[in-house]
C-alpha cells in the first residue's frame, strides 16, 4: 500500500544542528546511523508533498474545539514542598542549577 | 478465580464467594510465578494492593455494591500515581515518584478498585512493540519469542496471561488496539476527549487518548464507565454527557450497517489474517449487520501524516525533561547547557531521541509549512473521509494489524517497517473517533485482532458490537499456553 517515494537529502551536519537545538546529543559514532535512519523517516513523510491541500483549513484538534478558559482565578493550593520533594537539587525552596551568570 | 470476567468476579464478591483481600492475593501470587516470562509489570505494590484491598472488602461488608467494587488492575505505567513510581518505560522518569494521581487512577481508587501495579510499555509510549522500554521488552504470552504490541504491550500480556482482569492502556497511534490484537484480549481506545489526559504522560497532546483493556468487551464497558468523563482539569477534555457504556451491550445487530474500508483489505494485509476477519464479519452478518464496502481514500497518508504531527507534539512536550525539577539528572553538570543537554541524553532512549528530532526538524523554521502544517491539512482530508463514510454506515470494521505478532527484535532495526505495522490504526486518531479491537481467532496459534471503528462519541454501539461477537464467538476466552497453569 505505500512505498518509500524518495529518500530525503539530510547531512550529518543538519542532524548534529537539530540535535543541539533540541539539546539531545548524539555520540559523534552514532551520527552517521541517525542520520540513515532519520532521512529514511523524512523520505516517508515526503509523501504529503504529492496531495493538493491548497483550499484545506489545517485541524489541529480532531473535532476542531477550540481552547477552553476558565476564570482567572487561583484555584490551586500552593504544593512547593511536595514538588520539590521530588526535584534533583534544591535549597532553601529553589531549584539548583549551575552558575549561569559569572 | 482468575478465569473469570470482571463482571462475574464482582458477582463473586458481592456473594461473598471470595473477598477483595484473596482475590488480590491471588493475582499478585500469579504475577510473582508467571511475570518472570512475560516482563509486563515495571511495578507491583503488594502493600498497597492489599491494603486498598482490605478498603475494598470492608466497603463490600458494610453492602455497598459499586460495579468494580474490590476488582484488582493494574495501570500502564504512563498514569501518575501518588507515591508509586511513573516511569513510563524511560530511565528519564525512572526515579520519578508523582506527587499527585491522574484523574483517571484517581477515578479508580474512588470506584474501590485494587491497583497492583504499573505495567511496562515503549519508553513514552513511543513504539509498536513495547521492546523500546528502559526496562526491557515485554513478551507476548501466545509465544514468548514475540512481541506484545505496543505501547501498552504490558497491560495486554498482563491481561492475556490473566495475571490481571482488567488493565489501563493509552492509544495515540493504534497503542491499545494493536497490542490488544497481538493478544488476543479486547481493548477500546475512546474519542478523543472522552477520558482525561491530566496526569497521563504527554506524548502527542492531539492524538493521545486513555482507554481499557481487559478480556470482554463487557468489562470494557465497566471501566470506561469509571473512567469517561469531563474533566475541568484537562483543556481538551469533552462536556459530551457521559452513557452507561453498558445499557446497549444486549441490543440485537439487526440493521446495523457495517463498512468495509477496500484500503484496509487491499495489499500488505496477510491473507490469513484477512481471512479470519471475514469469518469474525460473517458472523455479525449473520445477526443481521450488513457488510457495505466502502473506501477511505487517504488511508495511506496516514502514517506520513502521522509521523509529523506526534513527533513534533512530543519533541514540544518532551522540552519539559531538564533534569531541574524532576527526573533524570546527569552527573556534575559543567553548566546549564550542559546540564540540559546531557541529562537527556542519558534519560532518552533512540526511538525517543529519533521522534525529538524528526519532530524539531518539523517545527524549524523554513520547513513549518511543508511539513507540520501540510499535515494537519491533510489530517482534516483524513478525518473527511471517515465523516463522509458514516453517512452511510453505522460503524467500520476491518484488521487491527497487516499480520500477528512479530518476532522480538524483527524490526528494530528498521524504524520504517515499524511504522508501516501501524497503517489501520493510526487514522483514527488523526480523526479523533473511538475504535475497539476484538478477538477473532487466531492463525498458527497467534491471536487476530478485528477493529471496529465509529462516529464521535459513539462508544456504546462499538461495545454493542463487540459483546453481541462475542456472545456468538468464544476466541476471546482463549487461553494463552502457559496462562492455564
Amino acid at each position: 500500500m505505500l512505498t518509500v517515494v524518495k529518500v530525503m537529502t539530510v547531512h550529518q551536519d543538519d542532524i548534529e544542528k537539530l540535535a543541539e537545538l533540541a539539546r539531545v546529543r548524539i555520540p559523534a559514532e552514532e551520527a552517521a546511523e541517525v542520520t540513515a535512519r532519520i532521512a529514511t523517516i523524512l523520505g516517508l513523510v515526503d509523501q504529503l508533498q504529492s496531495v493538493d491541500t491548497a483550499a484545506v483549513e489545517p485541524m489541529a484538534n480532531p473535532l476542531d474545539a477550540v481552547q477552553r478558559l476558565r476564570a482567572d482565578a487561583v484555584t490551586e493550593a500552593n504544593q512547593r514542598e511536595a514538588f520539590q520533594a521530588i526535584a534533583p537539587a534544591v535549597e532553601n525552596g529553589l531549584y539548583l542549577v549551575p552558575k549561569v551568570i559569572e | 478465580m482468575h478465569d473469570l470476567s470482571v463482571a462475574a468476579l464482582a458477582l463473586g464478591l458481592r456473594n461473598r464467594d471470595f473477598s477483595s483481600t484473596e482475590l488480590t492475593q491471588h493475582c499478585l501470587q500469579r504475577i510473582r510465578a508467571l511475570d518472570p516470562h512475560y516482563n509486563s509489570f515495571i511495578s507491583v505494590d503488594e502493600v498497597g494492593a492489599l491494603d486498598a484491598a482490605r478498603q475494598a472488602d470492608a466497603r463490600l461488608a458494610a453492602g455497598e455494591t459499586a460495579p468494580l467494587l474490590g476488582i484488582p488492575l493494574a495501570h500502564k505505567d504512563i498514569f501518575c500515581t501518588s507515591g508509586l513510581r511513573t516511569s513510563c518505560g524511560s530511565k528519564m522518569l525512572d526515579n520519578f515518584i508523582p506527587p499527585y494521581d491522574a484523574t483517571v487512577t484517581r477515578r479508580l481508587r474512588d470506584a474501590g478498585t485494587v491497583l497492583l501495579g504499573k505495567t511496562n510499555m515503549d519508553e513514552f509510549a513511543m513504539g509498536s512493540s513495547s521492546e523500546t522500554s528502559f526496562y526491557g521488552s515485554s513478551r507476548n504470552p501466545w509465544d514468548t519469542s514475540r512481541v506484545p504490541g505496543g505501547s501498552s504491550g504490558g497491560s495486554a500480556a498482563a491481561v492475556a496471561a490473566r495475571l490481571v482482569p482488567l488493565a489501563t492502556g493509552t492509544d495515540t497511534g493504534g497503542s491499545i488496539r494493536q497490542p490488544a490484537s497481538f493478544c488476543g484480549i479486547t481493548g477500546l481506545k475512546p474519542t478523543y476527549g472522552r477520558v482525561s489526559r491530566l496526569g497521563m504522560v504527554a506524548y502527542a497532546s492531539s492524538l493521545d487518548q486513555g482507554g481499557p483493556m481487559a478480556r470482554t468487551a463487557e468489562d470494557c464497558a465497566l471501566l470506561l464507565n469509571a473512567i469517561a468523563g469531563f474533566d475541568p482539569q484537562d483543556s481538551t477534555s469533552s462536556e459530551q454527557p457521559v452513557e452507561d457504556y453498558t445499557a446497549q451491550l444486549a441490543q440485537p445487530l439487526s440493521g446495523l450497517r457495517i463498512g468495509l474500508p477496500r484500503e484496509y483489505f487491499g495489499e500488505g494485509l496477510e491473507q490469513a489474517t484477512g481471512e479470519r476477519v471475514r469469518a469474525a464479519l460473517a458472523l455479525l452478518e449473520l445477526q443481521g449487520a450488513t457488510l457495505v464496502d466502502i473506501t477511505l481514500p487517504h488511508t495511506g497518508l496516514s502514517i506520513p501524516t502521522y509521523y509529523i504531527i506526534a513527533p513534533a507534539e512530543a519533541s514540544t512536550n518532551l522540552s519539559r525533561y531538564d533534569g531541574v525539577r524532576y527526573g533524570h539528572r546527569c552527573e556534575n553538570p559543567r553548566n546549564l547547557h550542559d546540564l540540559y543537554t546531557r541529562s537527556r541524553q542519558e534519560g532518552f532512549g533512540e526511538e525517543v531521541k529519533r521522534r525529538i528530532l524528526v519532530g524539531t526538524y518539523a517545527l524549524s523554521a523554513g520547513y513549518y509549512d511543508a511539513y507540520y502544517r501540510k499535515a494537519q491539512q491533510v489530517r482534516r482530508l483524513i478525518r473527511q473521509d471517515f465523516l463522509d463514510a458514516f453517512t452511510d454506515v453505522d460503524v467500520i470494521a476491518g484488521p487491527t494489524t497487516p499480520g500477528p505478532a512479530f518476532g522480538l527484535g524483527a524490526k528494530t532495526s528498521d524504524p520504517v517497517s515499524m511504522y508501516l505495522e501501524d497503517v489501520y490504526t493510526l487514522a483514527v486518531n488523526l480523526a479523533g473517533l473511538p475504535a475497539m479491537s476484538v478477538p477473532a481467532g487466531q492463525v498458527n496459534g497467534l491471536p487476530v485482532g478485528l477493529q471496529l471503528i465509529g462516529q464521535h462519541f459513539d462508544e456504546s454501539r462499538l461495545l454493542n458490537v463487540a459483546h453481541q461477537l462475542q456472545q456468538a464467538s468464544d476466541w476471546h476466552l482463549q487461553l494463552p499456553p502457559e496462562a492455564g497453569l
